[in-house]
């Protein structure tokens, strides 16, 4: 089988990497690149672990092609701090204790992040619909739909 | 000063009770934290299983001739690749991969190592099993019957008389209480009995089983893997490869969630014999799919609870028969759901039977208070209709009855000071418990109990020349443990939370731990680092003593300080931790406290939840409105992981309650694994989980907790099938309450009504 190559642009920076054609942005991610943040907990698209940002657009990883990256943007979260400096949102998440296990929090930070990108001023509803695409199974949510609330509230105020 | 109750000295605390920032969270929210599948080795191939897609069947051969020439295949194992074993392991054995018979859909019966996923699937396509398809049985009470396809024959039933002579799927009757039953129920005015039946559900920790294994020419072995327990993990890998303990060497990744579903093994001794035979290193990931088929959900239940009532709300007797399937192996939890059914009540006259059986399902594995949710929805549900039926609020009729310091427990022991009394005061006088109802809407409540365990523990706390402390514990971090493990830490020598990094060590480098499970690190592993952090201050000031030419018996510590005490108290200026750590090179050498305990003492702990649902009457859909979780915790270190621990113990009862359920076919094949079909609850199911930490102290612990990580899912299928039952009008017997069931009970209800 011939590997395709494909050159996108990850967190900001051009990227080439070779991949399977039957072979999963998220496997792409973590097994060609080592960006493993983004988790396969289903890879049905069932559970949102494996959450990224193609061209603007939250998508799970597991049901992206690798080569369907070719040309586009995607945006991890190995990409959300900058430097030393966490993203608000990864940040209320550790205020607000938002986490147990942790595996889930990758993904949900990416799609929180996009929630707020297009809603800076969400409901607790709207939060809770947003992220009902990522699973969580220790938290119960609570924890996690505060930080993100709080995050949004400390966004507003100009971080 | 101190607490008459329990003996403990009420202590003012510096850090624990505080709500720090966990030590591994910084990796956890940038992706930088390395759970079990993203772990990689020079070299390394890929794994795959090959499982059964019947659900009972004789293996008659395996042949992997062309799997083996597949180019790029390295090694093929089956069971002959692993060693004899103890009986205590065989059947962990087994399950790991079948033998004679495979036992149910999903069954392991040969693996091979790749050098690639698609070139491993390609392989297991090549393997030829020749199977012999034998009838199957899949349900706890088809099981039990006469005429019942029968799993193994070396199981005949225990605990019987007279003792039969042909094997059976009953593994066995146990039986506990005291009193006598029938004339306890002479005494009562109301009796109410019920069937009860709840589905098979799963952990569903979101992180599939994952590891990496390496086996050396030399027969050195090392393992990384996600599990509970990695010591377990060592000694029984060890065990099925027959290799020294000692050459194998684990080390427990970041783990993605458990809930007890990883506290067994399932791929390890896989990886490790596929890596011993192909001479590389060998990772194994499960696929979704293959969590759901042959990892290990619990038990599924058949329940039958009678209670008898005086008007003046005592209970007289209490009586449960309960029927757990265990999967294919013997084990279920239906034993510690007989001990739990009515441990929340001060009786006089109570028996439960407990009936183990196996079927044609995967194995079970701890689930969260194994057995205790089940048997607490029997039990508090015939509570709710006693209440009802004699006209008390349920909370009254709960504290007429709830043990206390000195009661006899229903199963065994005399309990000491417990919480259940504070814990249904504590809802009672919550806003939650009178706020108004709308239509279709009602209100539940229920009490639960877990045992909490201690067990063997052994930490290491090094003291380092600059003053920071590295702390080794062994038993693996599932909610924030090494943040709770650093605050007692740091207490106990007086210094500050930053100044100590917990991590979670190999199974080199600490004595034997058992694994994270029974609500017991928090407690057993906190009183060890306690214990280690008390072991290093006698030292530390065993170090000032010298350096002062003092008795060290003349030496205390106080807030991080070594202080000349007695006779010598004001001679000598105060040696902090760092100053004495700087100079240890020159007073003896390293500074180390260490404590190995099989710890006792675990504080039993007691849950009240209050819910509120409403069922929509056209769809039979239930919706949880409000959710109100009291527990008591002994002492919350970090209360933020408590009230993370109540909430999602919760939740994953709603999931439970409402939802999950494990559905066989005709087939005997599992007909729903994925989390499309096996749905857990998602963020809009839900309202915030309200928490109430009631802090009624464990004499066992220096600082008073109690594990709080399982109690949490006692009450919740209860709560809520009291929450629903009265919103819909009509009492709810069967879990999940799906909205086809809910539906159906409304429309015999009505069909009842109107007979």
């Amino acid at each position: 089988m011939t590997a395709i190559a494909v050159a996108a642009t990850i967190n900001g920076e051009a990227t080439s990497f070779l991949c399977e054609a039957e072979e999963t942005l998220l496997d792409a991610l973590r097994d060609r690149l080592g960006l493993t943040g983004a988790k396969e907990g289903c890879g049905t698209g069932d559970c949102g672990a494996c959450s990224v940002v193609l061209d603007g657009r939250l998508v799970c990883s597991c049901l992206v092609l690798g080569a369907e990256a070719e040309g586009r943007e995607v945006e991890t979260i190995e990409g959300m701090a900058l430097g030393d400096h966490l993203h608000p949102l990864q940040q209320k998440f550790l205020d607000h204790a938002a986490l147990q296990c942790g595996v889930c929090t990758p993904g949900f930070l990416v799609a929180a992040k996009a929630l707020l990108d297009q809603n800076p001023s969400p409901t607790e509803e709207e939060v809770r619909f947003g992220l009902a695409g990522n699973l969580c199974r220790c938290t119960g949510y609570d924890k996690i739909v505060r930080a993100v609330m709080d995050a949004a509230e400390s966004m507003r105020d100009g971080r | 000063m101190t607490n008459s109750e329990t003996g403990l000295k009420e202590r003012q605390f510096k850090i624990v009770g505080t709500r720090p920032l966990r030590p591994d969270g910084i990796d956890k929210v940038t992706g930088r934290a390395r759970f079990g599948a993203d772990m990689a080795a020079p070299g390394m191939l890929v794994g795959k299983i090959l499982r059964s897609p019947h659900a009972h069947a004789r293996i008659r051969s395996i042949d992997a001739t062309k799997a083996l020439v597949l180019p790029g295949v390295k090694a093929v194992v089956t069971h002959e690749d692993f060693a004899e074993v103890g009986a205590d392991l065989q059947d962990v054995l087994e399950n790991v991969m079948a033998q004679d018979k495979a036992l149910y859909d999903g069954h392991a019966v040969a693996a091979v190592a790749a050098i690639s996923a698609g070139v491993a699937r390609k392989a297991l396509r090549l393997i030829e099993v020749d199977y012999e398809i034998l009838p199957h049985v899949t349900d706890v009470e088809a099981a039990m019957a006469a005429e019942a396809p029968v799993l193994h024959d070396d199981i005949v039933t225990s605990g019987v008389e007279p003792a039969p002579k042909t094997p059976s799927n009953v593994v066995h009757r146990h039986e506990f209480g005291h009193g006598d039953v029938a004339e306890g129920l002479a005494q009562a005015d109301v009796v109410i009995e019920h069937d009860f039946k709840t589905a098979a559900t799963h952990q569903g920790y979101i992180e599939p089983h994952a590891c990496v294994g390496s086996v050396g020419p030399d027969g050195q072995g090392e393992l990384w893997c996600c599990t509970q327990g990695h010591f377990w993990v060592r000694n029984t890998c060890a065990a099925l490869l027959g290799m020294d303990v000692s050459h194998l060497r684990v080390t427990a990744s970041e783990i993605g969630g458990g809930f007890g579903g990883k506290t067994t093994v399932f791929i390890d001794p896989v990886a490790l014999a596929l890596s011993r035979k192909a001479g590389r290193p060998v990772k194994i990931v499960m696929s979704r799919e293959e969590v759901f088929r042959a990892s290990g959900p619990t038990s599924s239940t058949a329940m039958t609870v009678k209670i008898g009532v005086r008007r003046d709300g005592r209970i007289t007797a209490g009586e449960a028969v309960l029927k757990f399937q265990g999967g294919a192996f013997a084990g279920s939890p239906v034993d510690l759901g007989a001990m739990t059914a009515f441990a929340c009540y001060d009786l006089e006259h109570v028996k439960t039977v407990a009936y183990d059986v196996v079927t044609n399902r995967p194995k079970q594995a701890a689930y969260r208070a194994p057995g205790a949710p089940m048997a607490a929805f029997a039990v508090e549900s015939v509570i709710d209709e006693l209440a009802s039926k004699i006209g008390m609020d349920p909370i009254e009729l709960r504290l007429k009855n709830a043990v206390e310091n000195g009661s006899q427990s229903s199963y065994g022991p005399k309990f000491g000071p417990v919480g259940l009394v504070e814990t249904l005061v504590a809802a009672r006088e919550h806003e939650h418990y009178t706020a108004p109802l709308g239509a279709n809407q009602g209100r539940g409540i229920a009490s639960g109990f877990w045992f909490n365990f201690g067990g063997q523990t052994c930490v290491s706390l090094n003291i380092n020349a600059d003053g920071s402390v590295a702390l080794a514990v062994g038993t693996p971090d599932i909610g924030g443990s090494r943040a709770s493990m650093g605050q007692m830490a740091a207490e106990e020598l007086g210094i500050g939370y930053d100044k100590v990094r917990t991590i979670v060590a190999d199974t080199a480098s600490l004595g034997y731990n058992d694994i994270s499970e029974g609500s017991r690190v928090t407690f057993s592993t906190g009183l060890a680092t306690i214990q280690a952090a008390r072991d290093a201050i006698g030292k530390l000031c065993g170090r000032a003593a010298q350096t002062w030419g003092i008795s060290p018996d003349a030496v205390v510590w106080e807030d991080g300080y070594a202080r000349p005490a007695g006779a010598n108290a004001g001679e000598f200026p105060p040696l902090s931790l760092a100053e004495i750590a700087e100079t240890a090179a020159k007073t003896g050498g390293p500074i180390a406290g260490h404590c190995e305990v099989n710890a006792a003492g675990a504080g039993v702990s007691f849950a009240t939840h209050l819910v509120d649902a409403e069922v929509d009457p056209e769809t039979g859909r239930a919706k949880i409105l409000r959710y109100t979780v009291v527990q008591d915790a002994g002492k919350a270190i970090h209360p933020s992981y408590v009230e993370g621990q109540y909430q999602g113990g919760a939740v994953q009862g709603v999931g439970w309650a409402l939802n999950e359920e494990y559905i066989y076919g005709e087939d005997g094949r599992l007909q729903n694994p994925s989390f499309l079909d096996y749905r857990i609850p998602v963020a809009s199911d839900l309202p915030m989980i309200d928490t109430v930490i009631v802090e009624v102290p464990n004499p066992g612990h220096p600082y008073g907790v109690r594990g709080v990580g399982e109690t949490s899912i006692v009450p919740p299928l209860a709560a809520i099938a009291n929450a629903v039952s009265a919103a819909a009008g009509v009492r709810l017997t069967e879990l999940p309450m799906s909205p086809p069931r809910v539906l159906r009970g409304i429309d015999e209800a009505a069909a009842n009504g109107k007979a």
